[in-house]
């Protein structure tokens, strides 16, 4: 009853749910099936803080009740937790490792990715899917890109992320099959870095 | 609705039929489907498991691609069903229906102008664009499974990448037959990885997989699996330093269209022997027949009206 409380302050999620998540996850299903190519997600929402739009649109286009929830400290307020638990009705876990999604709203901070379920051998995808909320796709730091999705290679230059990041998601290449799949996300805009991607810099 | 011109070419959009969501499923379903996509896509070629529903047509028919496209259409998609190649047969003309009715979605018969391009058992001859979806319709998903039955095993051969067995059945066919005698569902691995099975396509489809700027959605209901190969990815069929693969050819052309680089169906026309060759892909035969190529049993261009 303690979010009931807050139910005013409670902001609205999709405005039209049905044809809102299609669309978002086929931005989402396009920048997965060509990593490292950003996309805009065209929906009209307002989400609560420190949420971006396309932060907050891939929650509600992927996340339910069968999809356990990590939120970095920056994510992790009330607001957030009323809103998800709200509109996703997903539950928010403590341990990484119990995840199937997390939200980072300040990466730099991050967890090592292989704190979150990798997948068994036979079974790589009971894996998670990290959405990483940072301030800019164009902006930072420049990594090259090659595998499937890729014609040739692909520049990718997320920001906001720590400087050992893509090293250690580079040293995770070893365990394909198994792995994370990366989503991140600023403002509007969306792109991925699905565990099949070869990271070089 | 129904009866008016069923396969005479394109319908526009129209508003979805009510009572049912939109695309028949409802969205908790897309929900877990659509992530299962996207697990697939991140890990080419390999099977992962999603909640397969009852659908309003048996398994078999094509309940597993239906399921796909369901969570991937919207309403600015434009869809072509093939159902060997062609679009007015039962399974392709039932299920374009079906999302004409629930979707309220434009359908084509021509290959370049869908967005989503729904298949049993063939690619279309004209080469797939980016940003181009194709779902397949998938029988049987695992390619070990007549070698091994248990689901337990296979998981654990895909795990180790074991799959000297695959070789070895190939190996068979030449021992048998002096060369490999299989000429659909023929394995492929893909992105050097996973043993696929491309759903019964001929193996004259296997390299127009390779590499393709569309993007591949596979699903198969009954079995209860979806699979994917991104876009530009290496899809390699499975053959021998000695016995390299191949894809069928034809001494003959199409009877209608004279085209020599399609994969082409045997009509048998009398109970004397009489037959015939003709393009199993009708939009691309249609197509060259309407640019002006005529084979050698073209009717006569006044009078042709089929």
């Amino acid at each position: 009853m303690a979010a009931m409380s807050n139910g005013s302050a409670l902001r609205p999620g999709l405005r039209d749910p049905v044809p809102d998540s299609q669309q978002v996850f086929r931005r989402v299903l396009a920048a997965m099936s060509e990593p490292g190519t950003v996309r805009d997600v065209a929906v009209d929402l307002a989400p609560p803080a420190p949420l971006d739009r396309a932060t907050a649109a891939l929650c509600l286009t992927l996340l339910d009740f069968e999809t356990p929830v990590w939120l970095d400290a920056a994510a992790d307020c009330e607001e957030v937790r009323a809103w998800l638990r709200f509109h996703c009705g997903c539950p928010l876990v403590e341990e990484t490792d119990a995840a199937r999604f997390a939200v980072m709203a300040a990466p730099a901070e991050m967890p090592a990715l292989d704190a979150f379920p990798l997948g068994s051998e036979a079974y790589p995808d009971e894996s998670a899917t990290v959405i990483l909320q940072v301030p800019s796709l164009e902006a930072g730091e420049a990594v090259t890109l090659r595998g499937p999705g890729i014609e040739d290679c692909r520049e990718f230059r997320a920001a906001g992320i720590a400087g050992s990041f893509w090293t250690r998601r580079r040293e995770m290449e070893a365990l394909f099959p198994q792995g994370v799949d990366l989503v991140f996300a600023s403002g509007a805009s969306l792109a991925a870095v699905p565990r099949s991607t070869e990271v070089r810099f | 609705m129904a009866g008016s011109g069923t396969s005479a070419g394109p319908d526009a959009a129209r508003p979805a039929e009510d009572g049912y969501n939109f695309a028949y499923l409802d969205e908790q379903t897309k929900r877990m489907i659509r992530r299962a996509i996207l697990k697939a896509v991140a890990i080419p070629g390999y099977q992962v498991p999603f909640g397969s529903r009852e659908m309003p047509l048996p398994f078999g028919w094509g309940t597993g691609g239906i399921q796909v496209t369901a969570s991937i259409i919207g309403r600015d998609d434009t869809l072509k069903v093939i159902d060997q190649g062609a679009d007015d047969t039962v399974n392709a003309v039932s299920i374009r229906k079906f999302f004409a009715r629930t979707a309220g979605v434009a359908t084509t018969e021509r290959t370049e102008d869908a967005t989503i391009l729904q298949t049993r058992h063939r690619i279309p001859e004209t080469r797939l664009a980016a940003g181009q979806i194709l779902v397949y319709q998938v029988p049987i998903p695992e390619p070990l499974r007549w070698l091994e039955p248990r689901e337990a095993e296979t998981r654990k051969m895909h795990a180790l990448e074991e799959y000297g067995v695959m070789h070895v059945r190939l190996y068979e066919d030449i021992a048998r037959f002096g060369h490999i005698a299989t000429s659909y569902d023929y394995p492929v691995r893909v992105n050097g990885r996973y043993l696929m099975r491309p759903s019964p396509i001929p193996k004259f489809d296997n390299p127009k997989m390779d590499r393709s700027p569309a993007l591949q959605l596979f699903g198969a209901g009954r079995e209860k699996r979806i699979y994917a190969i991104p876009p530009h990815t290496g899809v390699r069929s499975l053959d021998f330093d000695d016995h390299p693969f191949e894809v069928q050819k034809w001494e003959d052309v199409c009877a209608l269209c004279g085209s020599g680089g399609s994969f082409l169906d045997e009509i048998v026309t009398d109970d004397r022997g009489g037959r015939m060759f003709v393009c199993s892909d009708t939009d691309y035969c249609g197509r060259r027949r309407e640019a002006g190529h005529t084979g050698p049993a073209a009717p006569d261009p006044e009078g042709s009206g089929a």
